[in-house]
């Protein structure tokens, strides 16, 4: 695979395949000297033009523990505040020669943007609203982990699916792994024409114990400025996932940050259930095979762009 | 007294020229069928029957069997960008670019930088088109001065300066009781008002239509009622007051059907349609391509069908590209960040004669007709092909097969919904108010 840009370009095998090898990697975090040599005198380039504070610490642990060197870049303090176009800042990085360019926007479709303009592979680390990938791999990653497989599985994404880049890769990603996927939300931030992404809607959390596992998504403070709800007061009240709700033998997910006190409440947070932690420490070991997917098998400096001479 | 509509160079020489055996096909003069055509002093002189006519000496000879020669087409709806953005577009790369398109005559609109909204400038962008451009352009000025809907132009005195008409395009002009106070003062200036219709608040921060595939790819969508409400509305405005008003890029079926039903309670209100709304619907934005980012965005296959059939029936009554160029390092960007709009006066004919006429959904004639019914609704002359009129004229190798974009563009920019697709119909020369303005490359000439 040449690069990791979105959960549609995948198919369940490709899914497994990554899975299966994070894994293997997992008993890495357990030795006394977590690395392996695997990525020994590659180049990670974490360019984030959103702050994120797990995910960019996630990739920059998985490509350390697998030997390669990492650099930081983000927006904030850089040529890009200077009005470099992106084009000239992957032009102007891609010149150091990374193998490898994980990025992180607030536009969809960047990161394939990106990769007609670099020869280094390139991971999308979260594109606007449309997909986060890695997301998606290592919550399919967890629930394996968990349950064994996600075959037939009851899965609700509860909340903010307007705005989540993660709830559409989540959404396809559960999907090819057999899971049915329910979205339940504010009708306000439930976008019109979902449903043809072959999820069911539902408004409330009326029948939120036929989920076998309940997904809660981040609720930003901000969004009531623009009326999305009324507060957040009222959207707790309607959609917070709480012991009242949330039945012993589901199992919680969220992709952090958590509101604790909006979306979720504190009890089911600290509940054993809950696998957010699970999903942190996935995080590292699915973007460690993220990275040996992408550039395991190619030589290092040998990937040229297409129709441009290596 | 009030100056003429339309301006350009006319210094280049009236076109003599005998085009032979030449398939004619004007459904205004009911002309469909092999015929000579010969222009003489830039005027169509004689049309007779196939190998009849001789030329005189002076006179350039075509042998135009198997080609078809039609009136030339009118735009109302163009950008030329000129002031201000001249690194998009300018007043001679935009007319080369319509004349290429088989047009000889383009109204230009009057977003640019600063925005066209007062007498003085008027003045100043029709003495630089009468030094730049290749083919006739009128201008529409602003509605409102800076486009910022809050105060009318000096309307009458632009009138007197040769304005076109009217409009914001590029912006709605939300506020209904600045758009009744602008048809009420059209009572004394004439000039239809030309209206982007868009509501703000539905619209947002929207980079595509509202669907299934913005839902898909997680891209801010804008509502087909966005554009709806507002031609409901301002129908409703043009009935009270009795004004004159034409609804710009129509997308959505809704506004179709808002524009049928005010057509039939008699308003005063046109429509027009553009190429790319006719061809193509939001599954081709789902690569992300920016070129197929404009406003109003890409809609749906029932909403294509809807202005098909709206420009079948009559309710929409002609097409207009929207030609709006964009340098390459604006559009070279993500999708979001892009700003809106495709070019199109180069694949105006071709994008239709090759997705709608070829498969049987149009007829040739109908889109002929379609092409430069635009002019009369800004009461500008509609080309025809009859002796001694002045020669618009528009030859075309149906069978002719080209990929956009290759060998490039004439317009300054590139950024074409339809670029690398391969379409049917090319044009091979244009006459333009009796002077050549356009001719392929390719066209061989026997004498």
């Amino acid at each position: 695979m040449k690069h990791m840009l979105s959960v549609e370009d995948l198919d369940r095998a490709d899914i497994e395949r990554i899975c299966d090898r994070a894994a293997s990697f997992a008993e890495v975090a357990d030795r006394e000297i977590k690395k392996v040599p695997a990525l020994r005198g590659r180049t990670v380039l974490n360019l984030f033009y959103e702050a994120s504070t797990r995910t960019r610490s996630s990739f920059e642990l998985a490509a350390k523990r697998l030997s390669a060197d990492v650099v930081n870049f983000s927006a904030s303090g850089s040529s890009v505040e200077k009005g470099e176009s992106l084009k000239d800042t992957i032009l102007t990085l891609g010149a150091h020669k990374p193998d490898a360019i994980v990025i992180r926007t607030p536009w969809a479709g960047a990161a394939e943007l990106v990769s007609r303009w670099t020869p280094a592979a390139i991971v999308n680390a979260g594109d606007g609203k449309h997909e986060h990938p890695t997301q998606a791999l290592l919550d399919v990653h967890t629930l394996r982990d968990r349950l064994g497989a996600l075959d037939g599985l009851d899965i609700w994404i509860v909340g903010d699916v307007l705005h989540s880049r993660v709830a559409r890769s989540d959404i396809m990603a559960f999907q090819k792994m057999g899971a049915k996927v329910t979205l339940a939300g504010p009708p306000t931030l439930i976008p019109r024409g979902i449903e043809t992404m072959g999820c069911e809607v539902r408004y409330t959390l009326d029948d939120l114990g036929q989920a076998d596992v309940v997904y809660a998504l981040r609720m930003q403070n901000e969004r009531m400025e623009q009326s999305w709800i009324p507060s957040i007061r009222e959207y707790a009240a309607w959609y917070q996932v709480n012991g009242r709700r949330l039945s012993p033998k589901q199992i919680l997910m969220h992709p952090g940050p958590v509101n604790r006190g909006v979306e979720l409440s504190a009890e089911v947070v600290d509940s054993p259930q809950a696998v957010i932690t699970a999903q942190v420490a996935a995080g590292v070991v699915v973007r460690m095979a993220v990275l040996y997917e992408v550039l395991a098998h190619v030589p290092s400096g040998a990937r040229a762009p297409e129709g441009v001479p290596a | 007294m009030a100056a003429p509509l339309l301006v350009f160079n006319d210094s280049a020489p009236k076109a003599d020229i005998l085009i032979r055996e030449v398939h004619v096909l004007d459904p205004r003069t009911a002309l469909n069928g092999a015929h000579d055509v010969l222009v003489r002093d830039g005027e169509i002189a004689e049309v007779g029957a196939p190998g009849t006519l001789t030329a005189p000496d002076d006179a350039e000879v075509l042998e135009a069997q198997g080609r078809h020669l039609f009136p030339a087409f009118v735009d109302p709806h163009v950008h030329l960008r000129t002031p201000g953005q001249e690194h998009k577009e300018d007043l001679e790369t935009g007319t080369r670019s319509a004349a290429a398109g088989g047009f000889c005559a383009v109204l230009a609109m009057p977003n640019t930088s600063p925005t066209l909204d007062s007498a003085p400038l008027l003045r100043s962008i029709r003495d630089a088109a009468a030094r730049d451009a290749r083919i006739p352009v009128g201008f529409v000025p602003c509605v409102t001065r800076g486009m910022a809907g809050t105060e009318l132009t000096e309307m009458a005195e632009l009138r007197e300066e040769g304005a076109a008409g009217f409009t914001d395009d590029g912006k709605p002009v939300v506020s209904a009781g600045m758009l009744r106070k602008a048809l009420q003062y059209q009572r004394l200036c004439g000039g239809v008002i030309a209206l982007h219709e868009e509501d703000p608040t539905l619209s947002g921060q929207g980079a595509m239509h509202e669907g299934d595939v913005s839902a898909q790819l997680g891209i801010t969508g804008i509502p087909s009622i966005s554009e709806a409400v507002m031609v409901a509305r301002d129908a409703l405005i043009a009935e009270y007051e009795g004004g004159a008003i034409h609804i710009q890029h129509l997308s959505a079926r809704e506004s179709i059907a808002a524009l049928a039903d005010a057509k039939q309670r008699g308003v005063r209100i046109t429509g027009e349609a553009s190429p790319h709304h006719l061809c193509l619907t939001d599954e081709a934005v789902r690569t992300l391509d920016t070129r197929c980012k404009m406003n109003p965005p890409l809609r749906t296959e029932q909403d294509r069908q809807a202005l098909i059939e709206g420009l079948r029936s009559g309710v929409v009554d002609c097409i207009a590209t929207d030609h709006a160029p964009h340098a390459r390092d604006e559009k070279e960007v993500p999708f979001e960040q892009a700003p809106m709009g495709t070019t199109g006066l180069e694949t105006s004919f071709a994008s239709i004669y090759t997705y709608l006429v070829k498969p049987g959904v149009l007829t040739l004639d109908l889109l002929v007709q379609r092409l430069s019914d635009g002019a009369a609704l800004f009461d500008l002359p509609t080309p025809r092909v009859e002796p001694g009129a002045p020669a618009n004229l528009t030859l075309v190798d149906l069978e002719r097969e080209w990929v956009v974009g290759d060998g490039g563009y004439e317009s300054r920019s590139a950024n074409c919904c339809f670029d690398g697709r391969t379409l049917s119909g090319k044009v091979l020369l244009t006459v333009a108010s009796g002077a050549i303005a356009f001719r392929a490359r390719q066209l061989e000439v026997v004498r």
